[in-house]
């Protein structure tokens, strides 16, 4: 099942494409004359990239677990909850919806995020299980899906602003909503490193 | 090769090479096996462009200002504009209202203002701005990190969070974030980068 294997890349051709403008130059030349992109014709520092920014998005996700996203404080109680803190609260009060929707927006697409890029960089180079076309594909995902968890900093600042209500009721962020950010930036920083050039190199059939 | 450098495109994607395609207006050019869109020109695209990426400049500076989010608690209003929003934090989470205003707002605006620098002389048949390259590189590397949709998302999970301890409703500026994504995407959509870059190499 390998329909594209007549296809020529650049490499074989023995020139380079640039990755931003997708111009062809010959191999060798340092930078693409028409948008100034480094031209690589694979970028093997790249790996080392990912896993560096890879390695911060983790670090950064331990804090934002352990410390409070929200602090609540109303006239009957006041309240200081991480993430999964907060989900098993709403799960007490009955509002198992929602506890599930952030339970997966939090947790759930960071960890499995965590997880895509990590089988990316190491499946390209030995066997991997899935196909080219599943792993570009995935690939896509995880760069789509990036930016999509910055939603959960967004409702913590949303609140904080809105929630001033004196005595009534006043929401603060706590300091699990900027390790949060960053977590998800050096997510999103470690998923555009990757170049998923790498990905096509190895024929499914090729490897042993 | 026989063929000019120049008339190759290789996918950005696989490294696919294909001498560059021909593409008929509305038609798209996929790369065979990784199915990235290499190429799809549109006639009107760059007036489109221009008056889609004005269009949500202009939204986007009105809704800075308006009320975004309105509360109300036994009798208690309060609201919030984004700028409210941004400047929630203090101290050291300062550089958290930092990242959400440039998120939100200045990231966004950035990327629509040199997407115009950029579109506006290539559409009037002039030569290129001066460093048009480097303002379209620029707005090229801003999309992902423009993120004014996920912030309208966020308003939407943010008035069911807090729905049971107090009345939530959505103002002026709401709306106009609303637009303004739809006008992004769209924007998005008509903007083909083969082509952009095929001008601006004259």
């Amino acid at each position: 099942m390998d329909g594209a294997g007549q296809i020529t890349t650049a490499r074989d051709a023995g020139v380079v494409g640039c990755r931003r403008c997708a111009r062809v130059w010959p191999m060798g030349q340092a930078a693409c004359g028409r948008c100034g992109t480094p031209l690589v014709s694979r970028d093997v520092g790249a790996l080392g990239r990912v896993w560096a920014w890879w390695t911060a998005g983790i670090i950064a996700y331990v804090p934002a677990n352990l410390y409070p996203m929200l602090e609540t404080r109303t006239l009957v109680h006041s309240s200081s909850d991480t993430i999964v803190g907060g989900a098993f609260e709403l799960i007490k009060y009955g509002n198992v919806g929602i506890a599930v929707i952030i339970l997966v927006a939090s947790v759930g697409i960071p960890l499995a995020k965590f997880f895509a890029i990590a089988y990316l960089a190491l499946s390209v180079k030995r066997r991997a299980r899935l196909t080219r076309e599943k792993r570009q594909r995935l690939y896509e995902v995880v760069e789509y899906i990036g930016r999509w968890s910055m939603i959960d900093v967004f409702v913590v600042a949303l609140l904080s602003a809105l929630v001033q209500l004196n005595l009534l009721a006043t929401i603060k962020p706590g300091p699990a909503a900027l390790a949060f950010a960053l977590s998800v930036m050096f997510t999103m920083l470690s998923a555009q490193s990757f170049d998923s050039r790498m990905i096509w190199d190895l024929r499914d059939s090729d490897k042993t | 090769m026989d063929t000019p450098l120049e008339d190759l495109i290789a996918c950005p994607h696989c490294d696919a090479l294909y001498a560059a395609p021909r593409v008929k207006d509305g038609e798209r050019a996929i790369c065979e096996r990784c199915h990235t869109v290499l190429a799809r020109p549109r006639v009107q695209a760059g007036m489109t462009v221009i008056a889609l990426a004005l269009t949500a400049a202009i939204l986007l500076v009105a809704a800075v200002f308006s009320p975004f989010l309105s509360i109300s608690l036994a009798g208690i209003d309060h609201e919030a504009s984004i700028i409210d929003t941004a400047f929630t934090f203090s101290g050291p989470l300062l550089v958290l209202s930092l990242l959400v205003v440039g998120f939100i707002v200045v990231l966004p605006l950035t990327r629509l203002l040199l997407t115009l620098y950029v579109m506006i002389p290539i559409v009037r048949g002039r030569a290129p701005a001066t460093h048009a390259k480097t303002a379209f590189k620029w707005a090229e590397t801003l999309r992902p990190w423009s993120m004014a949709e996920v912030f309208v998302i966020g308003c939407a999970v943010a008035l069911v969070k807090v729905a049971d301890l107090a009345t939530l409703s959505f103002g002026p500026a709401f709306w106009m974030f609303f637009i303004l994504v739809v006008v992004v995407l769209i924007h998005d959509a008509w903007l083909c980068r083969w082509t952009v870059w095929t001008a601006l190499d004259r």
